[in-house]
């Protein structure tokens, strides 16, 4: 009987994960409602017109969509070399090995830095940096952010594709290496094509928290609601503006503003599905 | 124990001096080896698990390079050149090695796989060359019929024993000057192991071949000559045939009459 | 056969050192960033880490101007936000560990069912979720409702993010127990839940403990869905009905007050050190209780 009482009650904690999304896309949804009846889901999709001045009251998502893209992608091209570096001295060069460690934990250590503290260093030390190198006269855009957030997501990138290096198996590179190839050799020909997937699947959950990420970006982006002209540029990016401008928001300008946060949900939501449709296939193979 | 002593003679194509391999300072796992082998010839390494046949042949090939805490001592003169002094790009490139488990890669194709060793080494070849080594390679395994339509596959949708005939021919593609095989049936099925076998014996026409065995029949079956190595040490080379019935060492016979193994 | 051309390898081989040249070069460029990080924070934040910060709240944006004025230090620390953290994450810890700890059970044990795959995958779905997202779910379940900003909100939304993080913890933990725990227990005729609670649980310990402390640390910092849900206040509050404020909201506070601007540092300098510290306790539970 106690039996029974526990093994249900397990049931319905894990019951609560599926009412609790559900309710979260109802939350989302219902209270997007408003924006939607005002402009259709393709009109606030399409639009870049943000104007929250009462009398001229317009509101439209594309300019923080494409500086959300901008941001994330930019950021997951300059992550790229040093995550890529990390998980090959991780999980090739010194697998296994004490040095792999102590880069490993150092590198944890910055995905615990919490992002405010990223968007401080970022604001008082990386922003004077690219005043100096005269990207643009307030340091504050496009390129200042995504040069924080591509630090950021450095351990997200790295920690799991050096496990996937570290998985590829011993008999192939040990096949490779008999022949006569070279290290690199055998990283470029055997490690990474078989990892692939797996180094792949994990740059796309990086760049889903490059998506999502907020104060940092909210502190270095300059907050303006127009699509970003390049990379000099400064922008808002969908978390951004939610995270600037959700105080003082009500009636449509807030319902505008949860449906960015519905947008952005789903963004991510389809990034972390495509990551694991990817690490999928990576298992059949 | 002592090592066999042998006199070293310069037909040998292979000939080891003393070579010892340790996996910590004070652990060897192979002592002070000497011996000589002859081309075109079929040696057998036989011994017990753990007796460092296996080490004694990566060895050869420089494989214990890739261990930073494994160091080989000696000299292994391969074709007069101590290999230990040599490139080991280039030593692997004359010792073509082929594992107990069979390991196409599997990110290529067939086609590719047999040419991995020029990719690999980054030599560019043309469309009719690539068709010419993969032709050959794959008819010299009698892999060539079997596999000859379906080129643009992965080697892993091969079988067992068609792997490691793909692996074979991958590895005679860049033409060594030696095979070392290391248990190369010990995974397979005995139909497949047959082919493998049959296949060897074409293939020393053209190579020398070193086979680490822990199945005495098929040592028997195709070998010229044998060594038994225990506990690190070579305890026995010599023909196959006369090891066989009148072993020189207590221990080989033993061995060979199954007192241990 | 075509012949094999030699080839020299110098070049090969030149550029096999480059390459591991680089990637060790670019693995510690990776990491400079945390020390320069860590440099900043303690440098510009050791003067003002003082017994103050600790016992005294906000001061008004006025008086840290005459301070400054005068060239006093500034008048007050972050008391307000201490207790707000503690208050904060300490109900998100109520409200996030004992639902994680049986949804983590229930997956463990249900492996293969297709409701199982379900909550795991929608599992998975919560823990992407942006941080602001989550603000803004637990604004509209809690602050609406309510009619104004608590710390009760602002627990819903820490949960929320940290009911994954517990669950993929106390899963990977149980399912790597052996399995022979579970069946020696009951087949010394022990109920399913003694099984769980006597021998799963307590075997499984170190690893559940140490994903609730990564967990704890991960929302520790967590700033922007505080701002949607608790707010901020400048005194010491501990009405989970009441707006309350958390050491990360102060942080951002500060950023945007010119007069508050002293205390930036000393307040991240505590946070930094209660983040590591929860960490470096979670490496030493995980080491101390390894299966």
């Amino acid at each position: 009987m106690k039996d029974k009482i526990f093994r249900f009650l397990l049931f319905v904690a894990a019951l609560l994960i599926l009412l609790l999304s559900a309710a979260i896309v109802y939350a989302l949804v219902s209270r997007s409602g408003e924006t939607f009846r005002e402009y259709g889901i393709w009109g606030f999709i399409t639009s870049a017109e943000w104007d929250p001045r009462s009398a001229t009251e317009e509101y439209g998502a594309l300019s923080f969509i494409l500086g959300t893209l901008y941001t994330a992608f930019f950021a997951l091209l300059l992550c790229v070399p040093f995550s890529l570096a990390v998980a090959l001295f991780n999980g090739e060069y010194f697998k296994g090995k004490k040095i792999a460690g102590v880069v490993r934990s150092v590198v944890d250590l910055l995905a615990g830095i919490p992002s405010i503290v990223y968007g401080l260093w970022g604001f008082y030390t990386v922003r004077p940096l690219v005043i100096a190198l005269d990207v643009n006269a307030q340091g504050f855009g496009i390129f200042l952010s995504s040069v924080v957030l591509a630090i950021m997501i450095i351990p997200y990138a790295s920690s799991l594709s050096g496990e996937f290096l570290s998985m590829v198996p011993n008999n192939l590179k040990e096949g490779a290496y008999s022949l006569g190839a070279t290290r690199i050799e055998v990283v470029q020909h055997i490690s990474l094509p078989t990892a692939a997937s797996g180094i792949v699947a994990s740059y796309i959950l990086a760049l889903g928290r490059a998506l999502g990420e907020t104060m940092a970006v909210t502190m270095l982006i300059g907050n303006t609601n127009r699509i970003p002209g390049g990379l000099r540029g400064t922008g808002n990016t969908m978390a951004s503006v939610i995270a600037n401008q959700f105080g003082e928001a009500d009636g449509l300008k807030l319902s505008a503003l949860i449906t960015i946060g519905l947008l952005l949900f789903i963004i991510t939501a389809v990034i972390n599905l495509i990551a694991k449709l990817v690490m999928k296939k990576l298992s059949h193979a | 124990m002592e090592n066999i002593k042998i006199t070293h003679s310069k037909n040998a194509i292979l000939q080891l001096k003393d070579v010892s391999v340790s996996y910590t300072p004070e652990k060897f796992a192979v002592k002070k080896v000497s011996t000589d082998i002859y081309p075109n010839t079929i040696t057998a390494i036989m011994g017990p698990s753990g007796c460092g046949k296996s080490t004694l042949i990566r060895a050869i090939n420089r494989m214990h390079d890739l261990y930073a805490h494994i160091t080989t001592t000696g000299e292994i003169l391969l074709k007069g050149r101590n290999v230990l002094e040599m490139d080991p790009m280039e030593v692997r490139r004359m010792a073509g090695m082929v594992f107990q488990q069979p390991n196409p890669f599997p990110t290529m194709s067939i086609y590719e796989n047999v040419l991995a060793g020029y990719s690999l080494n980054g030599i560019r070849l043309n469309r009719s060359e690539k068709d010419e080594i993969v032709e050959q390679s794959l008819m010299s395994v009698a892999l060539w019929d079997e596999v000859k339509d379906v080129m643009s596959k992965r080697g892993s949708f091969l079988s067992g024993g068609q792997q490691q005939r793909l692996c074979i021919a991958r590895t005679l593609a860049l033409k060594p000057e030696v095979l070392l095989m290391d248990e190369p049936t010990s995974a397979l099925d005995p139909i497949s192991t047959n082919k493998i076998e049959e296949l060897l014996l074409e293939l020393k026409q053209k190579f020398t071949i070193i086979i680490v065995t822990h199945n005495m029949s098929q040592a028997a079956r195709i070998s010229d000559n044998s060594m038994f190595m225990y506990l690190g040490e070579l305890v026995e080379h010599g023909n196959t045939a006369q090891m066989f019935t009148k072993p020189q060492h207590k221990r080989t016979e033993e061995y060979l009459t199954g007192v241990f193994g | 056969m075509s012949q094999v051309k030699p080839i020299s390898f110098k070049s090969r081989k030149t550029k096999d050192k480059t390459a591991f040249i680089l990637i060790c070069l670019f693995s510690f460029l990776a990491m400079v960033p945390l020390f320069f990080i860590i440099w900043d924070v303690v440098a510009k934040g050791y003067k003002n880490f003082n017994l103050r910060l600790f016992t005294e709240v906000t001061p008004s944006s006025v008086d840290a101007l005459m301070a400054r004025m005068n060239g006093d230090p500034i008048p007050g620390g972050i008391l307000n936000g201490i207790t707000g953290s503690v208050l904060i994450v300490g109900l998100a810890i109520l409200i996030s560990v004992p639902l994680g700890l049986f949804i983590g059970i229930y997956l463990s044990d249900n492996r293969g069912k297709k409701f199982a795959k379900v909550i795991s995958y929608l599992t998975d779905l919560l823990q992407g979720m942006p941080s602001i997202v989550i603000g803004i779910i637990a604004y509209a379940w809690v602050v609406k409702p309510l009619g104004g900003y608590s710390a009760l909100a602002g627990s819903v939304a820490l949960s929320i993010m940290m009911l994954p993080m517990i669950v993929r913890s106390t899963e990977e933990t149980l399912k790597m127990l052996p399995a022979s725990y579970k069946e020696a227990g009951l087949a010394l005729g022990s109920s399913y839940t003694n099984v769980v609670f006597k021998i799963l649980l307590p075997s499984g310990f170190g690893g559940i403990f140490t994903g609730v402390l990564l967990a704890i640390s991960r929302v520790m910092g967590e700033t922007a869905p505080l701002m949607l849900t608790a707010l901020g206040a400048s005194v010491v509050n501990w009405k989970i009905t009441e707006p309350t404020s958390a050491i990360p909201l102060l942080i951002w506070d500060f950023y945007n007050d010119p007069n508050l601007v002293d205390l930036i540092w000393s307040s991240s300098l505590l946070l930094l050190i209660v983040i590591f510290l929860l960490n470096w306790i979670a490496k030493i539970v995980a080491r101390k209780w390894k299966i």
